[in-house]
């Protein structure tokens, strides 16, 4: 078991506040992904949960037990970087086996532990080699084997796909899923900016903003019910059309909100009307971009490959309870 | 511009040569031609050296180190036989002899002449005519024979002029009589005692030092790091007349005594503390944050991450450190001067030089060998740890 309880934690840099007063309950086994936009805070919470930063104020609790000032190593976490920081004077072995060597286990407990790692990630081929010798995913992987071998109650990853190429990052994305299937007693806490990899890994995921939590929930509650016009614009690809001005206003709203998915072009008789300013196909879907007189163009999502003029005047209809609205202060209002 | 299949068949050979002139631009021309310069520089006198060092004496003092493979030239005049010294053979008389006498060795006649200015005239093996009568033959390895059909009446014998060329030698034998007869072996290892262990002292000092201003949290770090800076600047001659004065006071205190190579150590550690701990630091300072990190979450403790990760990362830094220090020491003769003495059995190579340039000043051959013997251990640290200067050992630990 190892659940993660955060409260009322604050971390201050002289006078600036990187984290305002965090409460969040990690449950055992959880994966959770930490989200949002650079200068959040996320990493800054990762680093606090590892060891490496120290706590301003509030607790970190792992198991019940406070440990704020317990040194990282007894924390029982395993981190993996986003640079990986293998140690590049030892082979793969070597950077595998070094926690273990400095438990003090014997070179047989260490060899077996490691071969069991290496075994499961398929680095068996490379133990001798130094970490120079690797290509991106492959040092990934021995990242990964090297936070494995400590048998850790809780999995801390640093943005660690955001260093591979697409296609890899694909595949890795998998296998870190299968890795979450397959330990079924350990939390993982993952951060990232991707919201791709947010959705398809977490089982929770948290939204931070400027050092404070904006929403925590699965993924689909938070496309589903963003409860803050952040929340609503971060999640989501693409980007949710937030409009305001006179045709949020003719809404009863201060904004309002519409996924480009759930919006249709019409023949006649839409919510809005305008041109199409460009398109953009990409065979299964395509995006078009209509000047409906808001500041910026409206994203309509259709279905197939369908070709639409610059210039032709199109429809547009939302779908019925799909309409956010927003108030002033950006906090929801109810759906039309 | 109209696109056929032949245009883009012979597009790319153009690509390549277009590139070929970009390559020879004149800024890269003329880092050739500068780096050329120094080696030229810097290697021609190290050779010339090296050769004037392994040459005979006799040559060296003659001729310059350049014509080391031609036969060394040299004009000299002997006399020849008396009146007395005649064999009477067949009703001629003859006089025989050698012109380079019993300390011929392996030098050749080469020409020789009656007069002063025709001492190039006669190559060796001819005959000529004698002034005093009769005809003499000078043969290559220095015989002669002065043959008339009158007998010599002469008291004392003729001089005759000529040139002899001894054959290229290299020897080794400089080498021995300086470091047997002048002391340079007793002074190199003086040198070797003081070098090493000021080389090594304050690498440990420094490297402990830097790991901590680097990576390690405590008040007055910011502090520390400024007044290591500002000792960079401090002049060595200032400080070396109140260091002595410190040293002598704790020698006496401790009952050692005041000259000898702990206080040499001390002072060339002393000395080199601040450069060291600037530039290891700096140097740790850039490894990646995440390796650490990383290791503190292993478990490692500061002095594991020390042992353990900065010290086989941060090798190329103590290799360059290590070079500059122990170069700067092998050269230094002001330092060991105040701090070991001039002392025979104390001096060092540098010192044990000078007093060579004193007192066997127009020997070159001791010289040359002497200085030769003191270059080769910078040398030989240099060409041992230059691969290290090149920082390339951190490829592949973070992306």
């Amino acid at each position: 078991m190892s659940q993660l309880q955060i409260t009322n934690l604050s971390k201050r840099y002289g006078s600036v506040e990187i984290l305002k007063d965090i409460n969040l309950t990690i449950e055992s086994g959880e994966f959770m992904v930490f989200v949002g936009p650079s200068g959040c805070g996320k990493s800054t919470l990762l680093r606090c949960i590892a060891g490496l930063e120290s706590i301003s104020d509030g607790t970190l609790e792992i198991d019940g037990d406070v440990v704020n000032d317990r040194a990282p190593s007894r924390r029982g976490i395993a981190m993996v970087f986003q640079s990986y920081a293998l140690y590049p004077h030892m082979n793969v072995a070597d950077n595998m086996g070094y926690a273990l060597k400095l438990q003090h286990l014997s070179k047989q407990e260490i060899k077996e532990k490691v071969g069991v790692a290496a075994e499961k990630l398929q680095l068996t081929r490379y133990l001798d080699r130094l970490p120079k010798q690797l290509s991106g995913g492959q040092r990934q992987r021995v990242a990964i084997g090297r936070a494995i071998v400590r048998e850790p109650k809780v999995f801390l990853f640093d943005e660690p796909l955001s260093n591979l190429d697409a296609a890899l990052r694909v595949q890795t994305r998998i296998e870190i899923a299968n890795l979450h299937r397959s330990m079924k007693n350990v939390t993982m806490v993952y951060v990232t900016h991707d919201q791709v990899e947010a959705m398809t890994l977490a089982d929770r995921i948290v939204v931070l903003r400027d050092g404070m939590i904006q929403q925590v929930g699965t993924p689909m509650e938070l496309y589903e019910d963003p409860q803050s016009l952040f929340v609503a614009g971060f999640i989501g690809s693409p980007k949710m059309n937030l409009l305001n001005g006179k045709v949020a206003e003719a809404m009863g709203a201060h904004t309002i909100g519409a996924r480009s998915e759930h919006l249709d072009i019409v023949p006649s008789g839409g919510t809005w009307t305008g041109p199409v300013i460009h398109s953009e196909n990409l065979g299964s879907e395509t995006y078009v971009y209509v000047d409906i007189g808001a500041t910026e163009p409206l994203i309509v999502r259709s279905y197939g490959a369908v070709a639409f003029e610059p210039g032709h005047s199109v429809s547009v209809a939302t779908q019925k309870g799909r309409l956010y609205r927003f108030d002033e202060a950006g906090k929801p209002l109810p759906r039309t | 511009m109209t696109a056929t299949v032949s245009d883009a068949g012979f597009a790319r050979p153009q690509l390549a040569t277009s590139k070929a002139p970009a390559r020879l631009n004149i800024g890269r021309l003329f880092a050739h031609a500068a780096l050329l310069f120094f080696v030229v520089l810097w290697t021609f006198p190290t050779f010339g050296l090296l050769i004037s060092s392994l040459r005979d004496k006799d040559q060296l003092a003659v001729t310059g180190w350049w014509t080391a493979l031609a036969p060394s030239e040299r004009q000299n005049a002997t006399r020849l036989g008396r009146g007395s010294d005649q064999v009477e053979k067949d009703g001629v008389f003859v006089i025989e002899g050698n012109l380079l006498g019993d300390s011929r060795g392996s030098q050749l006649i080469q020409s020789f002449g009656t007069t002063n200015a025709d001492v190039g005239a006669n190559a060796a093996g001819s005959t000529v005519p004698m002034r005093d009568g009769g005809e003499i033959t000078v043969q290559a390895d220095g015989s002669y024979a002065w043959s008339s059909p009158t007998a010599f009446k002469h008291a004392s014998g003729p001089r005759i002029y000529f040139v002899v060329g001894s054959p290229p030698r290299f020897t080794l034998e400089n080498y021995v009589t300086v470091l047997k007869a002048n002391g340079i072996s007793q002074s190199f290892i003086n040198s070797i005692t003081v070098a090493i262990p000021s080389t090594v002292i304050p690498i440990l000092i420094a490297a402990f030092a830097a790991y901590a201003l680097a990576w390690m949290r405590f008040p007055g770090r910011g502090l520390i790091v400024a007044i290591v800076v500002g000792l960079l600047v401090v002049p060595l001659q200032m400080s070396l007349i109140p260091l002595l004065r410190l040293y002598n006071g704790i020698a006496g205190f401790m009952g050692t005594e005041s000259k000898g190579y702990f206080g040499v150590w001390l002072a060339h550690t002393a000395f080199g503390l601040p450069l060291a701990i600037y530039l290891l630091r700096n140097y740790m300072a850039g490894l990646p944050r995440e390796i650490m990190e990383s290791a503190r979450i292993d478990g490692a403790s500061h002095f594991q991450i020390f042992t353990g990760m900065i010290l086989p990362l941060s090798f190329p830094a103590l290799a360059s450190f290590a070079i500059f220090q122990f170069l700067w020491i092998w050269n230094d003769l002001l330092v060991a001067l105040v701090f070991l003495g001039a002392q025979d059995d104390k001096v060092v190579l540098t010192g044990r030089l000078v007093n060579l340039l004193g007192t066997q000043g127009d020997n070159w051959e001791l010289l040359t060998a002497g200085a030769f013997i003191s270059i080769v251990v910078p040398l030989i640290v240099f060409f041992a740890l230059q691969r290290y200067f090149v920082r390339g050992l951190l490829t592949g630990s973070v992306k």
